[in-house]
C-alpha cells in the first residue's frame, strides 16, 4: 500500500523535511523523484505572483490525478503539496515527490503529475510587477496542454 | 438554488465570487447556463464573451459545456489553469 500525502497550503515547505518524512515510510524505496517549481523572477520585473485556488476541488483533482499516476506506476510514496496565496521570486510553489523501487516509474510519475496538474488543478496565477503594475492574469499555454495531451496516447 | 462560483478574471469580470441562482429548467446544459448568464449584464458578457475557453467544474469535478446541470449543487466557471 503506497503512502499518498497532498497539501494545498499558503505557507512554505521544506523540501528536506518532505524527503525525509516519504523516505522513512519504506524501507524498499530505491528511488524518490523531487520536483519543486519556483517563482521566477521574469528578467528582474516580477514583484510576485499571487496564486488563487477552488478550496475542496484543488485537493480532490489533485487527490484523481495522484491515484491515477499510482495506479500507472508502482509507486511506493506520494507528496504533492501546492501552495497559494502571495509568491515572491524564488519562492516554492509546487512540490512532487516521487517515490518507487526502481527510477524509471518515479521519473514518469513525477512528470505525469506536472503535466496534469498545470492542465486541471485549478490554480490561477496573476502576475504583479516592481513597478507597480498589475501584470494580469497568466495564460495557459499552448506547449502545456501539449505536454498533458501526450499522456493519453501512451 | 444553484451555487455558481467564479474564479480569477471571470470573478473580477463579473465583479462577484459567488452567488445562488434559481436555475429555470429551460437551462439543461453548460451551454445553456452561460448562454443565459451572458444576458445578466455587461460584467457577465465580458467575462463570458468567448465561452469556448471558459472551464466549467460541477460539484468539483471538470465538465464539459454539453453536461447537464439538472444535478448540480455547485457550479464553477474559470479560465484554463494555471499552476503548477
Amino acid at each position: 500500500m503506497s503512502r499518498l500525502r497532498i497539501e494545498v497550503q499558503r505557507d512554505d515547505f521544506d523540501i528536506g523535511a518532505e524527503l525525509a518524512l516519504i523516505a522513512a515510510q519504506d524501507s524498499n524505496i530505491g528511488a524518490i523523484v523531487t520536483f519543486s517549481g519556483l517563482c521566477r523572477d521574469e528578467a528582474g520585473t516580477l514583484s510576485a505572483l499571487e496564486i488563487e485556488h477552488y478550496p475542496g476541488m484543488a485537493e480532490a483533482e489533485i487527490r484523481r490525478t495522484a491515484l491515477e499516476a499510482m495506479e500507472r506506476w508502482p509507486l511506493t510514496g506520494l507528496t504533492i503539496i501546492h501552495r497559494y496565496g502571495l509568491v515572491r521570486p524564488g519562492d516554492n510553489i509546487v512540490l512532487i515527490l516521487a517515490a518507487s523501487t526502481h527510477r524509471h516509474a518515479a521519473f514518469d510519475a513525477a512528470s505525469f503529475l506536472m503535466d496534469y496538474l498545470k492542465n486541471t488543478a485549478p490554480f490561477w496565477k496573476k502576475e504583479h510587477f516592481i513597478d507597480g503594475t498589475d501584470g494580469g492574469w497568466v495564460e495557459a499555454k499552448s506547449r502545456d496542454e501539449d505536454a498533458f495531451k501526450r499522456w493519453h496516447s501512451l | 438554488m444553484t451555487r455558481l462560483i467564479y474564479f480569477a478574471w471571470v470573478r473580477e469580470r463579473i465583479g462577484k465570487g459567488e452567488e445562488e441562482i434559481e436555475l429555470d429548467p429551460s437551462i439543461a446544459t453548460v451551454a445553456d447556463l452561460l448562454s443565459h448568464l451572458k444576458s445578466r449584464g455587461d460584467g457577465y458578457a465580458a467575462a463570458l464573451e468567448y465561452q469556448d475557453v471558459i472551464r466549467v467544474a460541477i460539484n468539483q469535478e471538470h465538465v464539459d459545456h454539453d453536461a447537464p446541470v439538472r444535478d448540480a449543487r455547485e457550479i464553477a466557471l474559470f479560465p484554463p489553469m494555471t499552476g503548477g
